[in-house]
């Protein structure tokens, strides 16, 4: 009977199905399907789908690949700590190191060509939020992330970090450039 | 040991006196929780509301953990246990299983949870609820965690125990009411839920005195939302079940098909658990596979338990109106539905609010391409405050306003003020969400103490209108405030000053709840018909926005950088 008693007839399982319940549960268990299939298909013909690709890494090791790319394309320098901006050549692979409370160096890449880029944390977890585009990818420490980009618009973005990493958390955000 | 059973004159519930004296101890701790979890809301949205900026950034952050435990955690879960004393003992009118070890439990949680806050308000713990690991906390803080869960164990034990007593008593013949059965869901969840905090937080807190050296950052995070997103999947199946309960005494309405409820429930046992994967799609490490089909509760089996849920309970309601003779048009059973009940309103904004806001932006973030526009965005807050906060904040208030003189035995003070406060609480936070996100569609981070990056050399300068959704953020949320504020001020009250109302008639021994004679409806095997029709054009309204925004979404990812 009522949702408080129990039910009237002991095997629950015979209760019959009224019309508007089955036909609800068949069309949703259709948008369910599609919405699986969705994603499956996405990583099929969709050009946005995350990389998995990662590595075992320590902050030693991860600081002498991101020193090296640094040494050899750095093309500037910015504000005051003289963050070096670093412009790799097209389908190299980049660095991208994150750690309390700055993302470290500056990136400049170029439209329409694709990068594999290397990130990880030196310290905490933190985030890698590309803004405006609103791109957003955890970065974890001990892991070395290989994430493949095609930048599609020109312009100057930021990185914003959205992981909380302490207390100067709000000052963790950096540049990137596209050209 | 001997026990009275009182029979409630207004609700014709039994209540059995240990039990009904732990319910009451519990749910008072909640509210309490509540109320600390309130005031500290105040410090978060005064802070995020950019022209305000209130708190300064380690006092934000410390408020911002204790908010998120004492009411994640703390509110919640204190009055889940005297939710599942009462579908036990209550509504299988039997009396509780081991009250000795039911106040041992209480006390645990009780110790944990002031432990806990102790360490956060003593600062050095301003972790977040998450904890992630190599950020470290006091030992203190994870110790009170840990005993709060030992406590919550003992309770569902408690529970299941209660179970096996109404069974061996025979208090009831056949099946458990649908209520009890939901209410089982989420112990066994519980149980499941509680380990798994128990595996990662007890390393964690080794760590904290220096007995371990290191957790793998990532094995944390698996680990810790098996336990951290697990714990709200008990909200759902709770407040869900609150809804069947409230449908129920509100209008006397059965289930439409046991059959179906049930099954939906155990969809949730089954497929809730695979949820963890929604904190880790934007992780390293985890395979697509594993993400896809974990994400997606394997093919969005528990989605398809919710939609159902969300189709039945007004479907049940609609159907006992109908009955009453409220058959004009689709929706004249809506229209005449007790509006001025909080109880009623209250679960029907908490029903809508959870579809329409938390349902469908949970299947947004859940996505694992779709995942990448929103991870961490301060859209995942605004998801989070439509589930736990209109689904199961407000549920629970409302089954309040039926148990102050069911439980408390006291009349309700300032009704009019009572009546207003799930619309004002329910849709102030329906507003609080939308915008949250609004914003968060614009990038803006969460757990983010300035949006202005005061202090950094290269700042990012938002647009103009996430500055305006998150000024929108902070109105939102304190019109959402002054409504659980008169939710404290209309209980305690009421437990205060409220008159006193009649206990009722009490008896050493339980009575038996009696068979129900067969429907007619039983019966016959096959389709009732098509009872529900009005409930049948929202789930359609419900599924056309779903469609629309799940497509929107995908639009908006396409036209990112190309990631591979």
């Amino acid at each position: 009977m009522s949702a408080i008693l129990p039910p009237a007839e002991r095997l629950w399982i015979r209760h019959p199905i009224d019309r508007v319940e089955g036909t609800w549960i068949a069309i949703a268990l259709v948008w369910c399907l599609v919405m699986f299939a969705m994603m499956v298909g996405w990583h099929v013909w969709g050009k946005q789908n995350l990389s998995t690709e990662t590595y075992r890494t320590t902050p030693e090791k991860f600081s002498a690949k991101t020193q090296a790319m640094v040494d050899k394309y750095t093309v500037r320098t910015e504000t005051a700590d003289k963050i070096p901006v670093v412009a790799p050549p097209p389908g190299s692979d980049v660095y991208l190191i994150a750690r309390l409370w700055n993302f470290w160096p500056i990136l400049e890449l170029e439209k329409g060509q694709t990068y594999r880029l290397h990130l990880t944390a030196m310290d905490y977890n933190h985030g890698f939020s590309l803004q405006p585009a609103n791109i957003n990818i955890q970065v974890v420490p001990g892991f070395e992330h290989v994430v493949t980009v095609t930048p599609n618009q020109a312009g100057t973005y930021s990185v914003v970090c959205n992981e909380y990493c302490g207390i100067n958390h709000h000052t963790m955000v950096s540049r990137l450039y596209v050209k | 040991m001997t026990t009275t059973y009182r029979t409630c004159p207004r609700s014709g519930l039994q209540f059995e006196s240990q039990a009904e004296k732990l319910m009451i101890a519990n749910a008072v701790t909640a509210v309490v929780f509540l109320l600390i979890g309130g005031i500290l809301a105040i410090g978060v949205v005064l802070t995020r509301w950019p022209a305000i900026h209130w708190l300064a950034a380690d006092t934000f952050y410390q408020v911002l953990t204790a908010h998120g435990i004492d009411m994640l955690i703390f509110w919640i879960i204190f009055f889940e246990v005297a939710i599942l004393y009462f579908c036990a003992s209550t509504l299988l009118r039997c009396r509780i299983a081991a009250p000795n070890f039911a106040w041992a439990a209480f006390a645990l949680m009780l110790i944990g949870a002031v432990m806990n806050n102790v360490a956060v308000f003593q600062g050095g713990s301003s972790v977040m609820m998450t904890s992630y690991v190599p950020m470290m906390a006091a030992p203190s803080f994870y110790a009170g965690l840990i005993l709060f869960a030992v406590g919550a164990l003992i309770a569902c034990f408690v529970f299941f125990g209660t179970l096996v007593i109404a069974k061996r008593d025979k208090t009831y013949q056949g099946s458990v009411p649908l209520v009890t059965f939901g209410a089982i869901t989420a112990a066994i969840i519980a149980v499941f839920t509680i380990t798994s905090g128990a595996i990662i937080l007890i390393p964690t807190f080794l760590m904290s005195i220096g007995w371990v050296k290191e957790i793998d950052a990532l094995v944390y995070r698996t680990i810790w939302w098996a336990f951290g997103h697990s714990s709200q999947q008990i909200n759902v199946a709770a407040h869900i079940s609150v809804w069947y309960l409230v449908a129920a005494v509100a209008f006397g309405a059965k289930p439409m098909s046991e059959r179906v409820s049930r099954v939906a429930f155990l969809l949730y046992i089954l497929f809730l658990q695979l949820a963890s994967a929604h904190h880790l799609l934007a992780d390293p490490g985890l395979s697509t596979a594993w993400k896809v089909v974990n994400t997606s509760y394997f093919m969005y089996f528990a989605v398809l338990a919710s939609m159902i849920h969300g189709l039945t309970i007004p479907g049940a309601m609609e159907v006992s109106q109908r009955q009453k003779g409220y058959t004009k048009g689709l929706f004249e059973w809506l229209r005449k539905a007790p509006w001025s009940n909080p109880t009623f309103s209250g679960v029907f904004i908490s029903l809508i609010g959870f579809g329409f806001l938390g349902g469908i932006s949970g299947v947004m973030m859940g996505t694992e391409q779709l995942n990448m526009i929103i991870h961490n965005t301060i859209y995942v807050p605004g998801h989070f405050h439509a589930t736990v906060v209109i689904g199961t904040t407000l549920t629970f208030m409302a089954l309040t306003y039926y148990l102050i003189p069911v439980l408390f035995r006291r009349e309700m003070i300032l009704p009019k003020l009572a009546m207003w406060q799930p619309y004002l609480f329910g849709f102030s936070m329906y507003f609080f969400c939308l915008v949250m996100m609004g914003a968060g569609t614009l990038g803006v981070s969460r757990r983010h103490w300035d949006m202005a990056f005061n202090g950094a050399a290269l700042a990012y300068e938002w647009p103009g209108a996430a500055y305006l959704l998150m000024a929108l953020v902070g109105i939102g949320g304190i019109a959402a405030i002054a409504g659980g504020a008169i939710y404290i001020v209309v209980t305690v009250g009421s437990l205060l000053l409220g008159k006193r109302l009649d206990s009722g008639v009490t008896n050493p021994s339980f009575t038996a709840i009696p068979r129900t004679a067969p429907s007619l409806a039983v019966q016959t095997t096959g389709s009732m018909g098509f009872a529900a029709p009005g409930t049948f054009m929202l789930a359609m309204v419900f599924l056309l926005a779903f469609i629309l925004y799940y497509f929107i979404n995908w639009k908006y990812l396409s036209t990112l950088w190309g990631l591979s």
